[in-house]
């Protein structure tokens, strides 16, 4: 190239004032309160007086580029040229009032769902899975494409007694954090990894990979310049593979899917806590996870019947107790159930005050 | 792909409600054969049941240390395209705001050389491009800087921090999160790009205890806003809720620290029992909002499962005054990494550090008093460690 642009570094994100609309602009930090209009739509009132009127939408989270200039598209005629994402993959408008209904209807026609906002399933925080990641035990838009097609009323039209917040990750890294969801659906390996002899002396810091694993599953074999798994130690996490190409545990049929229930992140009510195991292991089973799909609508089912208006999952299942919602559920207990790892202890009931279920 | 390059398992996730992201794929291998063997090998994988891709090779660009995923896949003579498929991460700008105009300028770079496709937005928060080869990066880090924007984090660094809308749109917010978020993102540029920390760290910054970038249970620094003083009620418009709601039981008895009557007339709070958990906010945002001094809860910890097991942040500083330019939290997580540095070993995030070597090692090297605020209850053990100084 003959006049090769200048090499530019460091210079971070470019600054949000760039990228505001006028009204928030000008309310910045004045916002008095909100209104959920419908599960599509709020408005939020400043001291000022202004309005500012938001529409959301679901998206795929792997778009291409078309779609986004489908979206500034909408912004171009709506929304002053001006549109967000939130932090679940959603896309956000703010046409002035006399614009919200023809928005709302033109993106309904050309097919998108409208909501998300309020006390239903918004959209699905999820990873990469079999379509960008090395580790993964589950594909992760797939598994959620399925998911949602069953329960998009929750993001549209129906209402839950709180949030229900889904999220997938495909492997126990948890590029997703899902580990403090409503619903977390968890890929997970269940075959510990095979020793590539072929590579593993010359791929792979034999050191770095043995304290790599968290249960000491694994020995040094000196004489082949390799590694000896234990494998009734293995709990199939992955970090060894992450540290040394030559440790695969990949397997079709040892890899699968498994749901976590009652985690949240907001204080609201209650501190925020940790997912907990529902269903150890479920099939992958593409292109439509039945079984996967089956389970969690289920426990959207069963939660949405019992719980009283603002209990998230986990407040109801504290308060019915995890006995009962596995009754309620039909949701077999296993040893899996029971944690024995790092903190197993503190999950162990220490009074004979239980319910029988 | 079937030989005859057909995709039925994959065809069939184009039929449904949801938005689809087999449409997407298609739309994009239109234009780009990385995507149309995207779309191939994906099919592959629903077939075989296992992913295609390798471990990441190390690519970037000059000068820097992340922001390049490498991903090669493991049958590159039958799906060329994605031979090479590495993911740039572009910082995303705080509170993800953007113009048509910003937001077509990119795409049209990343139609230029790359697959099409892109995540809006990565689970840490960046923009991502997904899938272009390695002699590619250098002309794409040049086009989108002349534009202003710069790569993200990956590796063992500064990941790139993410925040919540804050006072952008948000009336609950405590503090000035985008700009806090700007601000810190700026200032570590060099630990952003250049990886040099035994792990990733992670930054996130929401407003109000709501929490809506989910800091407390994935930001190693989470930063919450909060406020010290008393909720402002408009006993008006707590009347105007009360024709809609049951005020005493959808509020006051959800109250968990019971600080809340309501006599059907007027609404009590107890403020110095309230622990600011925003219930009686959400529900009731037109009558209720938080107090006037205003600052942030600072969180240490928070991290996913690998590799000794999930933690949520816990508090290192009860309250912190957080305005321009920010010098005070700056200058903590500056001592934070310091002592992380010495101490940690390859890949221990913060949080597991403390766990190996207690609290109080961290506090002694941050200047951080220890305080009730830190903890849900003292210790019950009596293995207490006492140094030389401590028994004089």
């Amino acid at each position: 190239m003959a006049d090769k642009p200048k090499r530019i570094t460091d210079i971070g994100a470019p600054h949000f004032s760039k990228f505001l609309p006028p009204v928030i602009a000008k309310n910045y930090g004045k916002w008095k309160y909100h209104e959920v209009i419908d599960k599509g739509t709020m408005k939020h009132v400043s001291e000022t007086g202004d309005e500012l009127y938001t529409v959301r939408i679901a998206t795929p989270r792997l778009v291409s580029t078309d779609y986004v200039r489908e979206m500034c598209a909408y912004a171009d005629k709506f929304s002053g040229g001006h549109l967000r994402w939130t932090t679940r993959h959603n896309v956000e408008f703010f046409p002035a009032k006399d614009q919200v209904e023809p928005l709302k209807t033109a993106l309904k026609k050309d097919g998108h769902l409208v909501g998300g906002i309020g006390y239903g399933i918004s959209n699905v925080v999820h990873t990469q899975g079999w379509i960008h990641c090395h580790t993964p035990a589950t594909d992760a838009s797939g598994v959620v494409k399925a998911v949602m097609d069953e329960l998009h009323e929750y993001f549209t039209t129906k209402t839950l007694p709180a949030r229900v917040r889904i999220a997938l990750a495909c492997c126990l890294n948890m590029c997703g954090a899902v580990h403090c969801s409503d619903i977390a659906i968890l890929g997970i390996h269940r075959k510990p990894p095979k020793v590539n002899e072929a590579t593993i002396a010359n791929q792979c810091e034999i050191p770095t990979t043995i304290a790599s694993c968290p249960t000491g599953a694994i020995a040094p074999n000196p004489a082949a310049k390799s590694v000896k798994i234990k494998e009734e130690r293995c709990m199939y996490c992955g970090n060894c593979y992450t540290m040394c190409p030559s440790l695969p545990l990949a397997d079709a049929h040892g890899d699968g899917i498994s749901i976590y229930v009652g985690g949240k992140v907001s204080n609201a009510r209650g501190v925020p806590r940790m997912s907990k195991l529902a269903i150890p292991f479920l099939p992958n089973n593409p292109p439509r996870w039945p079984e996967v799909v089956q389970a969690v609508k289920h426990i959207v089912e069963v939660y949405a019947k019992d719980a009283r208006k603002h209990e998230r999952m986990g407040e109801w299942i504290e308060r019915i107790g995890w006995e009962r919602f596995f009754k309620l559920t039909g949701i077999p207990f296993t040893y899996q159930h029971i944690d024995d790892f790092t903190f197993a202890r503190d999950t162990f009931r220490m009074t004979p005050t239980f319910k029988w279920e | 792909m079937s030989k005859d390059g057909k995709t039925p398992m994959l065809d069939d996730l184009e039929k449904g409600a949801w938005p689809s992201f087999v449409k997407e794929i298609k739309k994009a291998a239109v234009k780009s054969n990385t995507a149309k063997d995207l779309l191939n090998i994906l099919e592959r994988s629903y077939r075989d049941k296992v992913t295609h891709w390798k471990h990441g090779g190390i690519v970037g660009v000059l000068g820097y240390g992340g922001g390049v995923i490498g991903r090669y896949c493991d049958l590159p003579e039958e799906y060329p395209g994605v031979a090479h498929f590495h993911t740039v991460r572009i910082n995303q700008p705080a509170g993800n705001y953007y113009t048509s105009n910003a937001l077509r300028e990119l795409m049209d770079i990343w139609d230029k050389y790359g697959s099409g496709l892109t995540n809006m937005h990565g689970s840490t928060g960046d923009l991502v491009l997904l899938g272009t080869q390695t002699d590619k990066l250098e002309a794409i880090f040049a086009e989108t800087t002349a534009k202003g924007w710069d790569l993200g984090g990956s590796g063992s660094c500064l990941r790139t921090p993410s925040c919540c809308v804050g006072n952008s749109r948000c009336e609950f917010s405590n503090i000035d999160s985008m700009e806090i978020c700007d601000t810190l993102t700026h200032k570590f540029q060099d630990e952003l790009h250049r990886p040099a920390f035994p792990y990733k760290f992670k930054i996130k910054v929401s407003g109000c205890a709501n929490d809506c970038t989910a800091a407390i249970a994935r930001a190693d620094m989470s930063i919450i806003g909060t406020w010290r003083d008393d909720i402002r009620i408009d006993q008006a418009e707590v009347k105007n809720c009360s024709k809609d709601m049951d005020i005493k039981t959808e509020v006051c008895d959800m109250c968990p620290t019971h600080c809340m009557s309501w006599d059907g007339s007027t609404l009590k709070i107890n403020n110095k029992d309230c622990t600011r958990c925003m219930h009686c906010i959400n529900r009731m945002p037109k009558a209720l909002r938080p107090g006037k001094e205003k600052g942030a809860t600072i969180m240490l910890g928070g991290k996913a499962p690998i590799v000794t097991g999930a933690l949520m942040s816990w508090v290192i500083v009860p309250f912190m005054k957080l305005e321009k330019p920010f010098d005070n939290i700056e200058d903590l997580i500056r001592k934070l990494w310091e002592w992380w540095d010495e101490h940690g070993k390859n890949r221990e995030r913060i949080g597991e550090l403390v766990d190996r070597m207690g609290m109080r090692s961290m506090l002694e090297s941050t200047g951080l008093p220890p305080v009730p605020q830190m903890v849900k209850a003292p210790r019950s053990n009596p293995y207490v460690f006492w140094s030389p100084e401590d028994v004089k």
